[in-house]
């Protein structure tokens, strides 16, 4: 069994080798999702609809206790009463509601019996992400049992963070062993009856992670790296939970660089982030989910509601997303700076290309003195794509000196796609300083020419220019998800610059 | 088409279909009087536009900060039919500027007794739309009015379905007015329930050049009188039009003005909108930017002194190529007045080469106080250059300790600060006279905190 170490040099080393082809990239972006994935899950599935019934049976399926039961009701009744919101300049055709299938565990799975069955050119993107050997297998889908031991993995990790206390299981598992921690804080931040997306998740929510960093304890590992392995099933209606209590400080990177398949068309998770004083968050996404095709049928729409509460004062919030995929994107991770001297930070890239929308961006709530904010936004739109940010600073009649600073960049590359921006700004204090800043250009023919005067081919240098206008947010990710993150825009440039 | 402004249709309140029956009915008064077949139609339209879109709300995005209900929910008669107001002595004098052409309007309608006369050059024409509808400029006003303006609001249409008089100013090509108009529109004490709605038409043929004025105050000191105001601009091929509009809609006014613009070819429009007060004021201002080359500066300055709403609405359309844009707001807010500023800017696919500018500043002087800023971009179009900023903030405390390190008292040097804040938009004003009037409104308003 190879270490994750070996893993990735071992991929480095692999990614090396393979020769980058722009018509291959483009053919597989046509055809990624055609091979062989289709789940056969017959047992254990609810019929479709939503019900009160449902909800029930879902909370008895995970048997959770009744408070939590009443809790998803609160939410379906509240859900009822909501509309779907409309604001966001996103089209698409509304799901149907009563069609989807809110639960389904994934019991019987068939897949490739190893990575010889797996199409080549899929295993290709892996190498060119630098994706390490044996997470390409899980990501494939091969059955991951037969070849690959991630349970030792997973508890080593475990081993380690339960010596420190931290507690990081599925949240259905801590609803079974930490009610108490589950029931002070879910909710807190997103209300059931936030909006309509959370209410729903609120409602029917599969599963999801569970975080709590004990009082002054620093987690020793970016908790991406188990969550990679382990929690790559967590169904369409994710629900995440990660408290830092005082002192503490977590890193957490949620999804995956390579591309992910799935079939549900609907994702609507909830993250929750709890940053009591001096404690500190750092949540990052990587999100490359099926994005359509070229003609835009297909693909996924992700409607997220994030939101970060930093309770107590000097506590700390810090979100960075690398957004490429989605057919549909609605997403607006938030801080909510309650304690004086509290940070909140957003730094995100969002990548569009062929029919994809994405109207994302952050809001952040000035409550307490001394806030302070900062927005980084670079959107980079292609092919026929609409990309926007939408962000709101708000600074309330208490938050003394407290400080904004926003930048939003907006690089388009060709004449067919959008880029907007949407800033709000609502102050209500006299000592706030606010300030915002927008520039839309599409990428300099100077520094083009410059590159390729220095013999890199067009779409390389596009690839450096764009990645060099990302920098700034991908300093903010872990190293090695920097690395494949800026990969993973150079794959997902390739074929959409003309 | 993507990017253009839907009227969203969201379910209302009870009230406000009582509203709209309200508004029907007194359009079938004004149905019965007599007018041009063309006229007929064209506030026919808007009836039907008007029965067909929603009140504004705040569920709608454009309005999320501008709540209207209060104005909703009264059932405003037209003048239609009802005693017209006079001055009775009411001292006009400070709304003139020297030298100009002064034309005062009475609740919308035209005042020839108080008004100079508007003998102008070459055919040019300035005065009431009433009498350009019934007189030989009447086939310029068929061809331009409602050519304009797009789906706005229910109000915008409402005011379509109510033409009657306005201002009026037409300038044949390639003529250059030698004498600026200043168009005074006075509010009268009259009923609580009466609303004026106005329509202005300003049409400028290819290569004229114009520089116009219009000055809007209440003249009652109480009554929460609403005015409903549209403006239609045209500016031809290569044409330049200076405008400026100084609002002051006194403690409880309630105003809500449109005006769309269309720019030929090669066009300037410089554009200053200044708003004194008002309960609720809505300045919306809309650029067409029609044809390649057209430059549009759009300045805005709005000092909100005790309460109030004011709330800038700009939408900027890039629609050809090589077009220029530059938007510049400030405001200074007091008490507890309120600001919304929206300011979006689209480029349509093809507009190549746009070149536009945003910045909306914001000077904040008490803590009750609120400024909600979005300046917006939406861009179809790749080559182009475009920003925006915004920033809102206190006078800096540095620059207050610098004045006061030097013997100045505190509220002397804010009053200075602001005074330097507001000033430097009011100085962009090509003509002398106006810019001078326009200084003194600014030095009057914070001046007492400069003289101690």
């Amino acid at each position: 069994m190879s270490t994750p170490k070996d893993s990735l040099e071992t991929a480095a080393y692999e990614g090396s080798r393979v020769e980058r082809s722009t018509r291959e990239v483009e053919d597989l972006a046509k055809g990624e999702y055609k091979y062989g994935w289709t789940t056969d899950i017959e047992t254990d599935t609810f019929p479709k609809g939503l019900n009160e019934d449902i909800i029930r049976a879902i909370s008895a399926r995970k048997q959770e206790p009744e408070w939590m039961l009443e809790w998803r009701l609160k939410a379906y009744r509240n859900w009822l009463r909501m509309d779907e919101p409309t604001w966001a300049k996103v089209h698409y055709e509304k799901p149907d509601f009563q069609d989807l299938r809110y639960y389904s565990a994934p019991k019987a799975r068939k897949g490739p019996k190893s990575l010889d069955e797996v199409d080549p050119k899929l295993l290709e993107t892996f190498a060119k992400l630098g994706i390490p050997l044996d997470e390409r297998k899980l990501l494939a889908g091969v059955a991951v049992d037969a070849v690959f031991d991630s349970v030792s993995v997973a508890t080593t990790h475990k081993e380690i963070l339960g010596k420190r206390g931290i507690i990081f299981c599925p949240i259905s598992e801590a609803l079974r062993e930490h009610p108490e921690l589950v029931q002070k804080y879910i909710g807190s931040v997103v209300p059931t009856g936030d909006n309509f997306y959370a209410a729903l998740n609120s409602a029917v929510f599969s599963d999801g992670s569970f975080v709590y960093v004990p009082k002054g304890v620093k987690c020793p590992m970016d908790l991406s790296t188990y969550f990679r392995i382990n929690a790559s099933e967590t169904g369409q209606f994710e629900r995440t939970l990660i408290i830092a209590d005082e002192g503490a400080e977590v890193s957490y990177l949620e999804g995956c660089t390579a591309p992910m398949r799935d079939e549900n068309q609907l994702h609507a998770a909830v993250v929750e982030l709890i940053a009591h004083k001096d404690a500190t968050i750092r949540y990052a996404t990587v999100q490359n989910w099926y994005a359509g095709d070229e003609q835009g049928r297909g693909g996924i729409f992700n409607f997220v509601t994030k939101r970060g509460k930093c309770e107590g004062a000097n506590s700390h919030i810090s979100w960075t997303q690398v957004e490429t995929g989605s057919a549909i994107t609605w997403k607006y991770p938030s801080c909510l700076l309650m304690g004086d001297n509290s940070v909140g930070e957003f730094y995100s890239v969002a990548l569009t290309r062929n029919m994809q929308q994405a109207d994302t961006g952050t809001k952040m709530t000035h409550l307490g003195r001394n806030t302070r904010s900062t927005i980084i936004s670079k959107t980079i739109s292609a092919g026929r794509s609409d990309n926007s940010y939408r962000g709101l600073v708000r600074v309330m009649p208490k938050a003394e000196n407290s400080r904004n600073y926003t930048q939003c960049d907006s690089l388009l590359l060709g004449d067919q796609c959008g880029a907007n921006t949407f800033p709000y700004i609502d102050v209500r204090n006299t000592s706030a300083r606010v300030e915002h800043e927008a520039s839309t250009s599409k990428i300099s023919e100077d520094q083009l020419f410059y590159c390729q005067s220095r013999g890199i081919g067009p779409e390389d240098a596009i690839s450096m220019v764009v990645n060099g206008f990302c920098k700034e947010v991908f300093d903010h990710l872990p190293m090695e998800f920097a690395v494949e993150a800026s990969r993973l825009l150079s794959v997902s440039l390739e074929g959409s610059v003309g | 088409m993507r990017g253009q402004a839907v009227p969203t249709t969201t379910t209302e309140a009870p009230v406000f279909d009582l509203t709209r029956e309200h508004f029907l009915r007194d359009m079938r008064r004004l149905a019965e009087t007599p007018a041009p077949v063309w006229l007929k139609k064209l506030r026919m339209d808007g009836e039907t536009l008007f029965a067909g879109t929603a009140f504004p709300h705040t569920k709608m995005e454009e309005w999320r900060e501008t709540n209207l209900a209060p104005l909703v929910e009264t059932p405003y008669y037209s003048m239609t039919g009802l005693p017209r107001h006079t001055l009775a002595g009411f001292d006009t004098a400070p709304c003139r500027v020297d030298g100009w052409i002064n034309l005062v309007f009475v609740d919308g309608f035209f005042d020839a007794a108080v008004s100079d006369a508007s003998l102008l050059p070459y055919g040019a024409h300035a005065g009431s739309l009433a009498q350009a509808m019934t007189g030989p400029a009447e086939k310029i006003v068929q061809k331009h009015l409602g050519s304009c303006l797009g789906k706005r609001s229910a109000y915008t249409a409402l005011n379509t379905a109510f033409i009657q008089d306005g201002p009026f100013l037409y300038v044949p090509q390639g003529v250059e007015l030698d004498r600026p108009v200043n168009f005074i529109c006075i509010a009268t004490e009259r009923q609580e329930n009466v609303a004026a709605h106005y329509r202005g038409l300003f049409v400028l043929d290819a290569m004229a050049r114009a520089t116009v004025a219009v000055t809007c105050i209440s003249m009652g000191a109480g009554g929460n009188h609403f005015d409903n105001v549209v403006e239609e601009v045209v500016i031809g091929d290569g044409a330049a039009l200076t405008r400026c509009e100084i609002i002051d809609a006194g403690a409880t006014g309630r105003r809500l003005c449109t005006t769309e613009t269309r720019q030929g070819r090669d066009s300037r429009l410089e554009s200053f909108s200044i708003t004194l007060g008002g309960a609720i004021v809505r300045n919306q201002l809309c650029v067409m930017l029609d044809g390649p080359g057209a430059e549009a500066h759009l300045n805005g300055l709005y000092l909100n002194a005790e309460a109030g709403l004011v709330d800038n609405n700009l939408h900027l359309t890039h629609a050809a190529t090589n077009c220029t844009s530059r938007i510049a707001y400030k405001g200074v807010l007091d008490g507890t007045s309120r600001s919304v500023f929206t300011g979006r800017v689209l480029v349509v696919p093809h507009a190549q080469k746009t070149d536009s500018v945003q910045l909306n500043n914001n000077l904040i002087l008490s803590d009750t106080a609120r400024v909600e800023t979005r300046p917006q971009l939406e861009i179809y179009a790749d080559d182009v250059k475009c920003t925006h900023g915004a920033t809102v903030g206190p006078p800096p405390p540095e620059i207050v300790f610098y004045f006061r390190s030097r013997g100045v008292d505190e509220k002397t040097a804010r009053g200075m600060l602001t005074y330097g804040f507001a000033e430097d938009l009011a100085g962009r004003i090509p003509d002398p006279a106006l810019r001078q009037k326009v200084d003194g409104i600014i030095y009057r308003r914070f001046s007492p905190g400069i003289n101690g």
